[in-house]
C-alpha cells in the first residue's frame, strides 16, 4: 500500500527513510509541533519549495534540460491567482480559476519555448529561457497598471482561510482552530498530492524514457522514441506544476510581487536546492528544499555572528557579512557540482 | 543504344533568390535600416538612432564574440561570461577615476590615452581572470553541458558577489572623458561623440578579428578546430592550448565590452554583466553558435532594432528582440550563419 503510494520508488537507504519520515511528520503537524507565526510560515515555504524544486528536478534531473525560466512559470501561477482574486472578488472560484489559468498559460508558454529551442539543440533552451524570463520580469514591472509593478499586488483570499474564521470553538491541541490552520493544510495537502503525482510521473514509462534521453539522447531516438516530444512534454508538465506551486505561494502570502516570485535570486535558490539535495531523484528535492529554507531562515544569523567576531580583521568582515550570503552559496554550489553531483540523496544511497 | 538514363543538365543561371541566399543575413541588416528609415518620420532622428544602434550593436558584438568562439571551438557554453563584462567595467572605471586629471582635461588626445589605458588595464585584468576561470571552473567539467551551465552560473554568482565585496554594493556613476561628452551635428542630426568612438572601436575589433581568423596561421587552426577538432589534434596541434588562448582572448574582449558599455550607460553595477548577457545570448543564438560573422550581423540587428523600436514604442523594446530571435529561428533553426561541424 505504502509502496504503491510512492510508486515503487522507495528511499532505498535507512538513513534517508528516517530523514524523510521526520520531515514528513514535522511538516504534517507543523502548526501543532512548532506553534508560532514564523515557524509555520517556514513550514509552508518548505512545502511549496519542495513542489517547486521537484518540478524543476523533473526537468533538470530527469530530462537533463537546464531551464532558467522556472521562476517565470512559478510567477505565472502566482500572478494568475492574484489577478483572478482582484478582478473576480474573493472566493474559492477565483483561486481555482486563477491557478488553472496560470498553469495552462505556463504550459502553453513552455510548449512554445520548447518547440523553438529543443527542436534544434537542448543547449539553446538554457539561453532562450534566460532571455525570455528576464524579458517577462521586465514586462511585469513595466505593466504596473495590471501587475502592480515593483510593488506587487495584495489581494483578499476567501474568509474561510483567514485568521478571523473559526471552524470550531476553542482550541485544537492547544492551537487556535482558525482559517490560518485550514490554509496551512490546504497548502500542505496540495503539495503532498502534487509531490506524489510527480513521483508517479517519474516512475512511469514516460519517466523512464526521459531518463534514457538524459543518458543518451541519440540512442533513445534510435530505439524509436521521439526525443523532442518527450522533452517538450516534460517541459510543459514541469511548467504547469511550477505554476501551481506559485499559486499556492500566492495564496499563502496573500501577496505577489516580482521579488517573491520572479527574481533571478529565487532561480538560483532553486538550482542550489536541486543540486544540494540530489539531481535525478524526487527525494533530493525534499531534502534540498528543507535544508535550504531552514538555512536561509536561521543560518544567516550565524553568518552575521561570524562577521562580528572577526570585525577587526581586514576584508574578512566584508566577506562574512550576512548580505554576502550569496557568495558562500555560490562557492558551495560549485563545490557540490564538482564533488557531490548526486547530492545528499545520492550519497546516502551509496552511489 | 546504351541503357544509361538521359543526361541533360540545365545550364540555366541560378535564380536571383538563390544567388542572394548566402548574403541574406547582411541584406537583412540593410533591410532593417531601410525599414527604420521608412518607419521613422524625421530623417535626422533616424540618423541619430542608426548611429546609436550601430554603437550598441558593436559593443554587444565585442562582448559576444568570445562566447561564440569558445563554444564553437570546445563546445563549452560559458554562462559566467557576464562576470567578465562586469569586472572589465569596474576595473576600467577605477583606472578612469585614477586618471581623472587626464579625463577631466578638454583635450581629445589625453582623453583617448586615458581611455586606452583603462581599456588595456581592464582587458589585462579580465584576460587573467579568464585564465583562472578556465583552469578552476571550466576545466573539470569538459564534455558535460549540464554541469558546465551549472558551474559557470555558480562562478558568475561568486564573481558578482566579490565585486560587491571589493567595490561596495552601490552603483557607481561615471562621467565620460571631457572631449567625448556632447554631440556633433551632421546633416541636422545630433550624433553623440562617444557613440562614434564606440562604433570605431567595434569596427577595429571586428576587422582585426576577421584578419586574425582568415589570414594568420593561428586563425586557420582555430577555424579548423571549430570545424573538426579531432582532425586538428591528429595533425599535431595542441587544441587545448589554442582553446585556452581563445578563452583568455574572449574574456579580455568581454572586459573591453564592459568598459565601453559602462561608459555608454554612465553607470555600472555588479549585475550589469548578467543583464547584458540577455542580449548577448540572443545575438549568439541568432548568429549561429560558433560563427563570428553571424555574431557580428546578429549584434548589429539587435542594436538597430532595439533603438528603432525604443523610439517608436518604448515598452516593446525588449520584446522586439525576443520576437526577432523567434523569427530568425523559424527561418534558420541553427542561426543565420550555421557552423557546419564535420562530425
Amino acid at each position: 500500500m505504502l509502496k504503491t503510494l510512492v510508486s515503487g520508488d522507495t528511499p532505498r537507504s535507512p538513513i534517508l527513510l528516517a530523514i524523510l519520515i521526520v520531515i514528513l511528520i514535522c511538516l504534517a503537524f507543523a502548526p501543532f509541533l512548532f506553534p508560532g507565526v514564523r515557524s509555520v510560515d517556514t513550514a509552508a515555504r518548505i512545502c511549496i519549495f519542495i513542489v517547486l524544486v521537484a518540478s524543476y528536478d523533473l526537468l533538470l534531473g530527469y530530462g537533463g534540460i537546464v531551464s532558467f525560466a522556472h521562476t517565470m512559470f512559478f510567477g505565472l501561477g502566482a500572478y494568475g491567482v492574484a489577478l483572478a482574486s482582484t478582478h473576480m472578488g474573493r472566493g474559492f472560484d477565483a483561486l481555482l480559476v486563477g491557478s488553472v489559468a496560470g498553469a495552462a498559460l505556463a504550459a502553453l508558454l513552455a510548449l512554445v519555448i520548447g518547440l523553438f529551442s529543443l527542436r534544434v539543440r537542448a543547449i539553446f533552451f538554457a539561453m532562450i529561457t534566460l532571455a525570455v524570463a528576464s524579458a517577462v520580469a521586465v514586462l511585469v514591472s513595466q505593466l504596473s497598471s495590471l501587475t502592480g509593478g515593483e510593488d506587487g499586488l495584495s489581494f483578499k483570499i476567501p474568509r474561510a482561510l483567514g485568521p478571523a474564521f473559526k471552524f470550531m470553538d476553542g482550541e485544537l491541541f492547544g492551537v487556535k482552530a482558525n482559517g490560518k490552520l485550514l490554509k496551512y493544510y490546504l497548502v500542505f495537502i496540495s503539495c503532498f498530492v502534487l509531490f506524489l503525482f510527480m513521483l508517479r510521473v517519474v516512475n512511469s514509462p514516460f519517466g523512464r524514457v526521459l531518463q534514457a534521453i538524459r543518458e543518451n539522447d541519440f540512442r533513445a531516438e534510435a530505439i524509436g522514441y521521439r526525443v523532442v516530444h518527450y522533452r517538450v512534454a516534460a517541459t510543459c508538465l514541469s511548467a504547469a506544476i511550477a505554476a501551481l506551486a506559485g499559486a499556492l505561494y500566492a495564496i499563502w502570502l496573500r501577496y505577489v510581487g516580482p521579488d517573491t516570485t520572479l527574481s533571478m535570486e529565487i532561480m538560483i535558490d532553486i538550482l542550489l536546492m536541486v543540486v544540494i539535495g540530489g539531481m535525478g531523484t524526487m527525494y533530493g528535492a525534499v531534502i534540498g528544499a528543507t535544508l535550504f529554507v531552514l538555512a536561509q531562515n536561521y543560518l544567516q544569523n550565524v553568518l552575521s555572528l561570524a562577521g562580528e567576531s572577526v570585525a577587526n580583521l581586514p576584508l574578512l568582515p566584508d566577506l562574512l557579512n550576512a548580505d554576502r550570503w550569496l557568495l558562500w552559496l555560490g562557492v558551495l554550489f560549485i563545490l557540490s557540482v564538482y564533488f557531490f553531483p548526486t547530492g545528499i540523496v545520492g550519497r546516502l544511497r551509496g552511489k | 543504344m546504351s541503357a544509361a538514363p538521359k543526361h541533360a543538365p540545365t545550364m540555366a543561371q541560378m535564380s536571383l533568390a538563390e544567388r542572394l541566399a548566402p548574403y541574406a543575413p547582411i541584406l537583412l541588416v540593410v533591410g532593417l535600416v531601410i525599414a527604420g528609415f521608412v518607419a521613422i518620420p524625421a530623417t535626422s532622428s533616424w540618423l541619430t538612432l542608426t548611429v546609436s544602434g550601430l554603437a550598441m550593436g558593436m559593443m554587444i558584438f565585442i562582448m559576444a564574440s568570445g562566447l561564440t568562439l569558445v563554444f564553437g571551438l570546445m563546445d563549452v557554453i560559458n554562462f559566467g561570461h557576464g562576470a567578465f563584462v562586469s569586472v572589465g567595467a569596474f576595473v576600467g572605471v577605477s583606472f578612469l577615476l585614477l586618471l581623472e586629471h587626464m579625463t577631466g582635461a578638454p583635450n581629445l588626445l589625453w582623453n583617448l590615452t586615458a581611455l586606452m589605458v583603462a581599456i588595456v588595464g581592464a582587458m589585462a585584468a579580465t584576460g587573467l581572470m579568464g585564465y583562472a576561470f578556465e583552469r578552476v571552473i571550466v576545466k573539470p567539467v569538459y564534455g558535460h553541458h549540464l554541469k558546465q551551465i551549472l558551474v559557470t552560473m555558480g562562478g558568475l554568482i561568486v564573481v558578482e558577489q566579490l565585486i560587491i565585496v571589493l567595490w561596495g554594493p552601490e552603483e557607481i556613476y561615471i562621467t565620460r572623458p571631457e572631449a567625448l561628452k556632447g554631440a556633433i551635428t551632421f546633416a541636422g542630426a545630433a550624433l553623440e561623440k562617444y557613440r562614434l568612438v564606440a562604433v570605431a572601436i567595434g569596427l577595429v575589433v571586428f576587422l582585426a578579428m576577421r584578419y586574425t581568423l582568415r589570414r594568420t596561421k593561428i586563425g586557420l587552426i582555430v577555424r579548423a578546430g571549430v570545424e573538426n577538432g579531432e582532425m586538428v589534434q591528429a595533425l599535431g596541434y595542441n587544441l587545448r592550448m589554442v582553446f585556452i588562448g581563445v578563452f583568455v582572448a574572449g574574456s579580455a574582449l568581454a572586459g573591453l565590452g564592459g568598459v565601453l558599455w559602462g561608459l555608454y550607460q554612465e553607470v555600472i553595477t555588479a549585475h550589469m554583466g548578467n543583464q547584458t548577457m540577455i542580449l548577448v545570448f540572443i545575438v549568439v543564438i541568432i548568429g549561429g553558435l560558433g560563427s563570428v560573422e553571424g555574431c557580428f550581423i546578429g549584434a548589429l540587428m539587435v542594436g538597430l532594432l532595439q533603438n528603432y523600436v525604443a523610439f517608436l514604442e518604448p515598452k516593446a523594446a525588449l520584446i522586439s528582440n525576443i520576437a526577432l530571435m523567434v523569427a530568425i529561428l523559424m527561418w534558420r533553426p541553427m542561426g543565420m550563419i550555421p557552423v557546419v561541424k564535420a562530425k
